[in-house]
């Protein structure tokens, strides 16, 4: 399997600690997501960021948080056979992971380049498709780990930190 | 500089989509206008009038997670009542006006002093 990391080199020991370790959350939320589903995509990101909301989590970071984590959200009911989303809060940070089944991404790097895509005539229509969705979920997030290979799943975590 | 979102619904003479919000206390720092969702998510902030053509749900979910406080659909568009319904409960005003994005853009533009 192929795999992507990006850190942000002020968190990098935390969170490669975090993810040797994954110690339990305070809360964690399941989300199933289906196939070309515009409809009920998002509303994975939604309940996390409301949970975040009621534990005072700055407006600021909420916003890295709902951005990062809906475009990983959309990503996965446009561009694979559908999937999960895995979230997990914490006092200082929150953890998300993406899994699905598929088709995979033949080469990471390449998706990460702004502006590719390959994004069929009813994500475009669905106002999806610029290219932009991973640069925007790297831009927003502290740490950000894709493994993919085509033929076979991807999984997408990212983590953000509250400060 | 700043205006309150109302008076440039007025000045637009848009069709208010969501009339329980109170326009009169929102304010309106700048505007972007763009159809790409991952355009304005990466790019729109915080007190800006998103200007645009897309009328899906996504488009609410897109500025409620970016906190855009007002999406106006150009060239008298208008969603669907579960779209206008969702908006309502994420708090996002849409309004619709018979006017094109560069005239929307042009009247707004103008307003803000720019
Ligand atoms: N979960 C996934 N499974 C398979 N391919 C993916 C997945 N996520 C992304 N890709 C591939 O990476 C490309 C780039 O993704 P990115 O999110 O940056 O842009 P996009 O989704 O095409 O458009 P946008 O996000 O701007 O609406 C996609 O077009 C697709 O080919
Ligand atoms: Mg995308």
């Amino acid at each position: 399997m192929a795999e992507y990391w990006n850190v942000n080199p002020d968190y990098e020991i935390s969170a490669k600690s975090f993810l040797a370790d994954k110690p339990e959350a305070d809360v964690s939320l399941e989300f199933e997501i289906a196939v070309k589903d515009f409809v009920n995509a998002g509303k994975g990101s939604a309940e996390v960021k409301n949970t975040l909301k009621r534990l005072g989590v700055d407006p600021a970071i909420l916003r890295r948080i709902a951005v990062a984590s809906y475009e990983a959200e959309i990503n996965v009911t446009a561009h694979s056979e559908g999937g999960k989303m895995y979230s997990y809060i914490y006092d200082d940070s929150v953890y998300i992971r993406f899994e699905d089944k598929g088709p995979g991404i033949s080469n990471i790097e390449q998706a990460m380049v702004p502006g590719w895509s390959t994004a069929d005539d009813l994500v475009r229509e669905m106002g999806f498709g610029a290219g932009l969705g991973l640069p925007n979920i790297q831009k927003n997030s502290d740490l950000l780990h894709i493994t993919s290979e085509y033929g076979s799943t991807t999984t997408l975590e990212i983590i953000i930190y509250y400060s | 500089m700043a205006i309150i979102l109302k008076d440039y619904l007025d000045a637009i003479q848009a069709q208010v989509l969501t009339p329980d919000i109170n326009t009169s206390e929102i304010s309106i720092v700048d505007g972007y206008v763009s159809d790409m969702l991952s355009d304005v998510m990466g790019t729109a902030k915080e007190g800006q009038v998103w200007i645009t053509i897309m009328r899906h749900m996504n488009t609410v979910a897109v500025a409620s997670m970016t906190n855009i406080p007002c999406v106006i659909f150009a060239k008298g568009l208008t969603p669907d009542a579960a779209v206008i319904d969702r908006a309502i409960l994420e708090d996002v005003c849409l309004a619709a006006s018979d006017k094109q994005a560069f005239d929307l853009a042009g009247i707004l533009y103008k307003m803000l002093g720019k």
